[in-house]
């Protein structure tokens, strides 16, 4: 515990270090806001100390101020991957390599992702340069239903880019979570009561007993602050009867603060979903009945879903370790199927950093944290990538190792010497 | 003593034998009813669907081999492609199309789909795609595990895919036989296999067979190989193996005698040293593939594309060089050792380089924006340097995959005789925003958006939540 608390401590100053950044203006730019301002053309945004100063079309960066003109391109906030594995796994089937699950550990809440967390994994590097500057971070399912907590970070790479490392406690409660728990979505539940229980009973009932119903004393302990509602709740499930008994349990504990991932049959108990103000986190690829879980699974549930009034944030689910990246291409097939535009934008922006209670995170207003990608085209066109990314006010290099070995091998003469000497 | 009979059908050999003999015997050894081995023996039984002459008006036309009109026209006729032209006039009775505003292409093509094989839902009992049991399994083939009634086909027809190749998977080194599917739904896989459309042995470089095999846990299956020196030399046996059974099967061509013992695997192989039987390679590495391509001269055939081939840009002067093609995919990286080295720019360096590049899918979500994987790639290769022409890139989605299935002859341009499989996009199709909205295959229209009258909804999802739903 105290190392953890040294760590965010430590987390803290670094951000604060980073806050020294250059001062800089952009300027000429088409600027979605994430705010009710809209969208802005022509308009200015200062970035002063890490954080944006002022923004606006009538608005002047001090004189003096080094200014980035963007010849009337779109400038947004800083995309969020709302459901990642990005810098917990270098090599997905390498098991040396992959800190995302723990299929041997007796603990289960009490896993941090975090203690796994390499900001120079190259999955980072490679998620930001497409534009993706904060991702929140789930621990994958091991040997446990509830795989344990997840964190939130930024993709600068630096050593404090971990800006809470206890962000949320992530539950599958879909057929993985049941296979699990012993075999059937009663066993889930019952381990997710008998869970409830041990949280709200530790310590006393670890005094007495010296072991809980369905935690071991660590995990009671790490499950406090979810359980009472001080602590998101991040849930995995797609049956529309799995998304009610989700809003069943919130009906019973009003205070959780629960979010769903997945729910590809969330359309289907969309209004019930909104009335019970369950954010959900969806993968707009998702079309096929690829489980008996996913039988109504379909390309509109982001429009039905947003429509009805539910807080909807958009993941790319395939490959979470490498391809977090693609969410701007879900969002832009989300476009194609009937959601608007600013939703989308949102669904990468505004409604993670809700969900994830990101500070200052997601739109481009004054006093924000100035997370900002400057892009050659429309955001969410395939085409598209960022020309220059900010974070928390600090340019970002636009390299990674993929684009140095593209570098290496564009040419492939090697009439002087092998391209092994070539960087 | 040569038989005259078997001499001829020898020379045809892609006609089916007569008689369904088994091959294993004449019945009575009479040398003048010499045994032919059938070739055909699960036939095509798909024929287009009717069709109207329909004259597609004012679409910006990518031909599919690096032809791009602008406000052109595109006339089917009798379920071919009769002509592309700037103006055309509307013979009688056709039904005409105002394309205004709209993209015209060739229909995508995907040479690397588990449809059917790997089916929606993917529950234990639908996984018929790899055949573990060995690592030379070149007696299986896909079209014998293909559920026709997979949900994934009419997605993947509204992402305007009209034709696919349907493999086993990669987990042994010679996995089995791939068979091209026109993507018409139909009760029964023969219903949708392409006529005449040559067979594919699908193969596996690298870390699937050794990991599947030598390295299953000590547990089922076990055995060899375990490294990739154990996959070479198992390819390398096999192979000439089949030599010895092709020199049997010809000398009994040739002289007559008693015929040799049938073996389906080695029959598959045999297919290969013939030239009738093309194989499909599934390999990541640069190094592996080089090692391949030698290995195949050794054995007198040639691999008519690598699949993955996600470090085809390490050599794609070699790969130009050999003639061969590389299925890719824009962006896939990381989830293996032999996927790490994965650029966004593999597809266009491998064009550049004058070598066969083919966007490809693997996946029942990517087939069904294969066209937006393409856009990806062509705009990541541009800022890179590699300028490519949207009409030059459409290639990789329609006439290269159809090269390597040997059935160019018949799809994948919008040349005039060409089966009419054929795409009306909303937009250009290399925007993120676009759809498909008419897919035409043989000149019939088979989906369009927003109609359920043309919508297909598989058996699965009838009576299901979300049947017939938008997908």
């Amino acid at each position: 515990m105290i190392r953890k608390l040294l760590l965010s401590t430590a987390a803290m100053l670094s951000l604060a270090a980073t806050a020294a950044a250059q001062d800089v203006a952009i300027v000429n730019a088409k600027v979605w806001t994430g705010t009710s301002a809209g969208t802005l053309d022509n308009a200015t945004i200062y970035i002063s100390d890490g954080v944006i100063e002022g923004m606006g079309v009538n608005f002047a960066a001090p004189s003096g101020t080094q200014t980035i003109d963007v010849g009337g391109n779109w400038v947004t906030p800083g995309i969020i991957a709302p459901f990642s594995r990005v810098g917990t796994v270098e090599v997905g089937a390498e098991d040396s390599t992959n800190d995302t699950s723990a299929g041997g550990s007796p603990f289960s809440v009490a896993l941090r992702a975090a203690d796994g967390f390499n900001p120079a994994a190259t999955p980072v590097a490679v998620t930001r340069i497409e534009g993706v500057t904060r991702i929140a971070v789930a621990p994958s399912n091991g040997a446990s239903m509830i795989a344990g907590q997840g964190f939130l970070a930024d993709t600068s790479g630096s050593p404090g880019s971990i800006s809470n490392e206890r962000a949320f406690v992530y539950i599958n409660l879909g057929e993985g979570g049941a296979d699990l728990a012993g075999g059937s979505r009663p066993a889930a539940w019952s381990a997710l009561r008998g869970a409830f229980a041990d949280a709200r009973g530790y310590p006393a009932r670890f005094m007495a007993h010296n072991e809980g119903d369905a935690l071991t004393r660590a995990d009671a302990q790490a499950f406090g602050p979810a359980v009472r509602g001080q602590q998101l709740m991040l849930v995995s499930a797609h049956r529309a009867s799995d998304l009610r008994l989700v809003i069943d349990l919130k009906a019973e504990n009003p205070n959780l603060d629960v979010a769903i991932v997945g729910a590809d049959e969330g359309w289907m108990v969309a209004d019930e979903l909104a009335a019970a103000n369950i954010p959900v986190i969806v993968d707009p690829f998702s079309n096929l009945p690829a489980s008996f879980s996913q039988l109504g699974a379909t390309s509109r549930n982001a429009e039905r879903l947003i429509e009805a009034g539910v807080p909807t944030a958009f993941a790319h689910l395939g490959n979470s370790g490498h391809q977090s990246r693609l969410v701007l291409q879900s969002a832009g097939n989300a476009v194609a199927n009937g959601v608007s535009f600013d939703d989308a934008m949102a669904a990468m922006t505004v409604v993670p950093a809700a969900i994830f209670d990101m500070d200052g995170v997601g739109s481009i207003e004054r006093g924000n944290r100035a997370d900002i990608v400057v892009w050659d085209g429309d955001p969410l066109e395939v085409s598209s990538a960022p020309s220059s990314i900010f974070i928390n006010g600090e340019p970002q290099s636009l390299t990674s190792r993929q684009t140095k070995l593209r570098d290496r091998y564009l040419n492939l003469d090697e009439s002087e010497k092998p391209l092994a000497y070539k960087r | 003593m040569k038989p005259l009979i078997y001499l001829m059908a020898s020379a045809s050999l892609l006609l089916a034998g007569c008689g369904g003999d088994d091959g294993t015997s004449n019945g009575d050894g009479d040398s003048a009813d010499p045994v032919e081995i059938n070739r055909n023996p699960f036939p095509s039984t798909y024929t287009p669907y009717p069709s109207t002459t329909t004259l597609i008006k004012d679409a910006t036309v990518l031909d599919g081999i690096g032809g791009e009109l602008v406000g052109g026209d595109v006339l089917l006729v009798d379920g071919k492609v009769s002509e592309v032209a700037e103006e055309i006039a509307a013979p009688d009775g056709a039904t005409v199309i105002n394309a205004n505003g709209k993209w015209v292409t060739p229909g995508i093509i995907d040479n690397h789909s588990h449809l059917g094989v790997y089916p929606s839902p993917s529950v234990s009992a639908h996984g018929d795609g790899n055949e573990i049991s060995g690592a030379v399994t070149a007696e299986v083939w896909a079209e014998h595990g293909i559920w026709p009634q997979d949900p994934g086909f009419p997605r993947a027809l509204a992402g305007g895919v009209t034709s696919m190749q349907i493999l086993p998977g990669s987990a042994n080194l010679f996995g089995g036989r791939g068979v091209t599917l026109k993507n018409v739904p139909a009760r029964t896989m023969q219903g949708m296999k392409f006529p005449d459309a040559p067979y594919t042995l699908k193969m596996a470089c690298g870390e699937n067979p050794k990991r599947v095999y030598g390295y299953g846990g000590g547990r089922f299956p076990g055995g060899a190989p375990y490294s990739r020196m154990g996959n070479v030399a198992g390819y390398r046996m096999a192979w000439a193996k089949a030599v010895e059974y092709k020199r049997k099967w010809d000398k009994y061509a040739d002289e007559g005698g008693d015929p040799p013992t049938r073996d389906l695997e080695l029959d598959t192989l045999m297919g290969v040293l013939n030239g009738e039987i093309l194989v499909h390679m599934h390999c990541y590495r640069a190094d592996e593939m080089a090692l391949i391509m030698d290995m195949s001269e050794e054995f007198g055939y040639k691999v008519a594309s690598f699949h993955h081939a996600v470090e085809s840009y390490k050599i794609a002067d070699k790969l130009a060089e050999y003639d061969t093609c590389s299925a890719m995919w824009a962006d896939w990286w990381g989830f293996k050792m032999e996927a790490y080295d994965g650029v966004r720019e593999n597809i266009p360096m491998v064009h550049q380089a004058g070598a066969c590049a083919i966007v490809h899918s693997d996946s029942d979500i990517g087939i069904q924006r294969l066209n937006q994987e393409a856009a990806k790639a062509l705009s990541d290769g541009r800022r890179a340097g590699i300028e490519i022409s949207k009409a030059d890139a459409w290639q990789w989605l329609s006439a290269n995959p159809a090269k390597s299935l040997g059935v160019f002859d018949q799809t994948g341009s919008l040349e005039a005789g060409k089966d009419a499989d054929v795409v009306i996009w909303s937009g250009d199709p290399f925007s993120v925003y676009s759809q498909a909205e008419q897919v035409f295959i043989d000149g019939a229209l088979m989906y369009e958006r927003g109609n359920d009258a043309l919508t297909p909804v598989m058996d699965f999802e009838l009576g299901q939540p979300g049947e017939g739903d938008l997908k």
